[in-house]
């Protein structure tokens, strides 16, 4: 099957305008501009059933419908802050297809009535930032941004923003405090962006792989996208594959394909052979799946997953192999989240402080069952409590790595 | 000598991305064009960017302290910044630290007696299908070194030290 997103893989200088222009590029938004209301616009993308690829699934075009249209102006900010430990499908789309990202960030602009829309990249993406403001530029020069597009009324600039290292600022609302010059630290919710989002204006705010998306949802319309994936999961999915895989990569396939054909069938399957000891499926963010011959064969859409005890967020799926240990694991999450934690709530700046501390402890052989009890008990003290996703994120790995392996605990702590 | 001085196209670039009364926002690519000239923020340099923007030093004095790309303090021209989290570390990004350290007689978050390395050990960089991988953060700017080992790495730094001594 062709590429819907990864085109370049098919269409080799994808990244070129001509090349681009020549294989429909543009056309889906020329037409939006020219022939279709912004409602018409959201009704498509609503219809095609297309769900946020950042992690939480939501419905695309019901977030643009939810745009306060009494308040003006309105922006677009695209989540380009791609920092969850497994994800680097958006690098990609951005690197290879990055003319599909910008316009699908032009429908999605003109679809909410934006005239200004924000890429807010991951400072570390300083390369790639260079490279999408000469691309701005070219779609400047042929007249697919800057005023009166088309003959129209409607006028649209993209301004790319560098973040500075921070996993926090993908989270929407820290996103937002971050892009207009403050620390990125989530915000207390409602108000959602919507209604109050940059400076205080309806903002909608989608990722990356969703905005890519929308060209060739408008191109083929909303039936076509449908066909794809799963009644509960439309579309396809770009699979971040990551961990003990013998081809670890990004893996463009439809809502549905099993965990075994994307680990076994695409990827290779698991390094020197091995059996595949658990899955995470979000990251970082994930909770440990115990892979059995069923888990294997259960298919990659978010109502699937969800009946193995976890979720499947962004997709980026870390395989783990028998030669890896729990323990090991959570000190390196744990670790992680507890650097990242942005200090504003008291539950995940503690929280995730503690936590480190247990982890280092259980996983360098000092602690004792009581250390893991404990460490246990403190994260599910922090669920439910925190501002924002990441404190709870970070408490999953932990319930569910101790309580579905205590044999790898068991294992490391002093009698 | 002030930002509008050294880089006035810059800062005028900069400044026409956001609203004029939200001219905040211009903060972080500011500091990054503050950074350019040592890899790191000096107080002026801080003082000098509150004053563009109406803000407090404390104000952007909490950016730098918030985020990990920004530096108050000088450390080697280049800081080396290997990826050891979870999908990296299961490609081995903890042993290629382990020997990179090894090689070049430094621990992590140490500065090569040459000054033109700081190892440091950071968070997902999102390249964890091209482990081991690091960063490269300089004066002009970041650069990604992906599916590298111990032996390519030591090259990488043999060129940077050989463009140093040309600059110099």
């Amino acid at each position: 099957m062709e590429h819907i997103l990864l085109r370049h893989r098919d269409i080799p200088d994808i990244n070129k305008l001509d090349v681009y222009k020549k294989n429909g590029g543009f056309d889906a938004f020329k037409k939006a501009v020219t022939k279709m209301k912004p409602t018409e616009v959201t009704d498509v993308v609503k219809n095609s059933g297309l769900r946020g690829r950042g992690g939480a699934g939501f419905p695309t075009g019901m977030k643009w419908a939810f745009i306060d249209n009494k308040n003006w102006p309105h922006y677009v900010v695209a989540n380009a802050d791609e920092s969850e430990p497994g994800t680097f499908k958006d690098r990609e789309i951005m690197e290879s297809n990055p003319f599909q990202f910008l316009e699908g960030l032009a429908l999605a602009s003109y679809a909410v009535g934006a005239t200004v829309a924000y890429v807010y990249l991951r400072g570390e993406f300083w390369e790639l930032a260079a490279f999408l403001d000469e691309k701005i530029a070219e779609m400047e020069n042929a007249g697919y941004l800057g005023d009166k597009l088309f003959g129209t009324d409607y006028s649209l600039k993209i301004f790319t923003h560098l973040g500075a290292g921070a996993y926090i600022c993908g989270e929407e609302t820290a996103l937002l405090e971050s892009l207009e010059g403050k620390r990125g630290q989530p915000r207390v919710r409602p108000p959602f962006p919507p209604s109050f989002g940059l400076y205080g204006k309806p903002t909608v705010i989608n990722n990356v792989e969703t905005i890519a998306n929308v060209p060739p949802i408008l191109a083929n319309g909303a039936d076509w996208y449908k066909s794809m994936g799963t009644a509960d999961s439309a579309g396809v999915k770009i699979f971040s594959l990551s961990g003990r895989v013998r081809k670890p990569g990004n893996y463009e396939l439809p809502f549905g394909t099993t965990f075994r054909q994307l680990i076994y069938e695409h990827a290779g399957g698991v390094q020197e052979g091995r059996p595949v000891k658990a899955i995470m499926a979000a990251g970082a963010s994930s909770s440990m799946i115990v892979v059995d011959d069923k888990v294997l064969d259960t298919p990659m859409d978010y109502a699937s997953v969800r009946t193995l005890g976890a979720d499947l967020g962004s997709a980026s799926v870390i395989v783990l192999d028998d030669t890896v240990s729990l323990d090991w694991v959570l000190n390196k999450t744990i670790h992680f989240f507890k650097h990242e934690s942005c200090g504003k709530c008291t539950p995940c700046r503690e929280g995730t402080y503690w936590m480190q501390n247990l982890t280092e402890r259980i996983h360098t052989g000092e602690g004792s069952k009581a250390d893991v009890d404990l460490l246990l008990n403190v994260a599910k003290q922090m669920q439910g409590k925190c501002l924002c996703a990441l404190g709870e994120f970070s408490t999953m790995a932990v319930v569910t790595g101790i309580e579905r392996f205590p044999q790898d605990f068991k294992k490391v702590v002093k009698a | 000598m002030s930002l509008e001085k050294t880089y006035p196209k810059e800062v005028k670039q900069i400044l026409s991305k956001y609203p004029p009364e939200h001219k905040r926002s211009a903060v972080m690519p500011l500091l990054f064009l503050a950074q350019r000239e040592e890899g790191y923020i000096n107080k002026a340099s801080m003082q000098d960017i509150a004053r563009i923007l109406d803000i407090t030093e404390t104000d952007v004095a909490s950016i730098v302290g918030f985020y990990t790309l920004y530096h108050d303090e000088k450390a080697g021209k280049y800081r080396m910044q290997v990826c050891t989290d979870l999908p990296c570390a299961l490609r081995g990004a903890d042993e290629f630290m382990q020997n990179l350290c090894g090689n070049l007689g430094i621990k992590v978050g140490e500065t090569t007696a040459d000054g033109l390395v700081t190892l440091e050990a950071v968070m997902c960089l999102a390249a964890c299908d091209k482990a081991p991988m690091f960063q490269t953060q300089g004066t002009d700017g970041i650069k990604y070194h992906e599916n590298m080992t111990v032996d390519r790495t030591m090259e990488l730094i043999d060129t940077l030290k050989r463009s140093d001594r040309e600059i110099k």
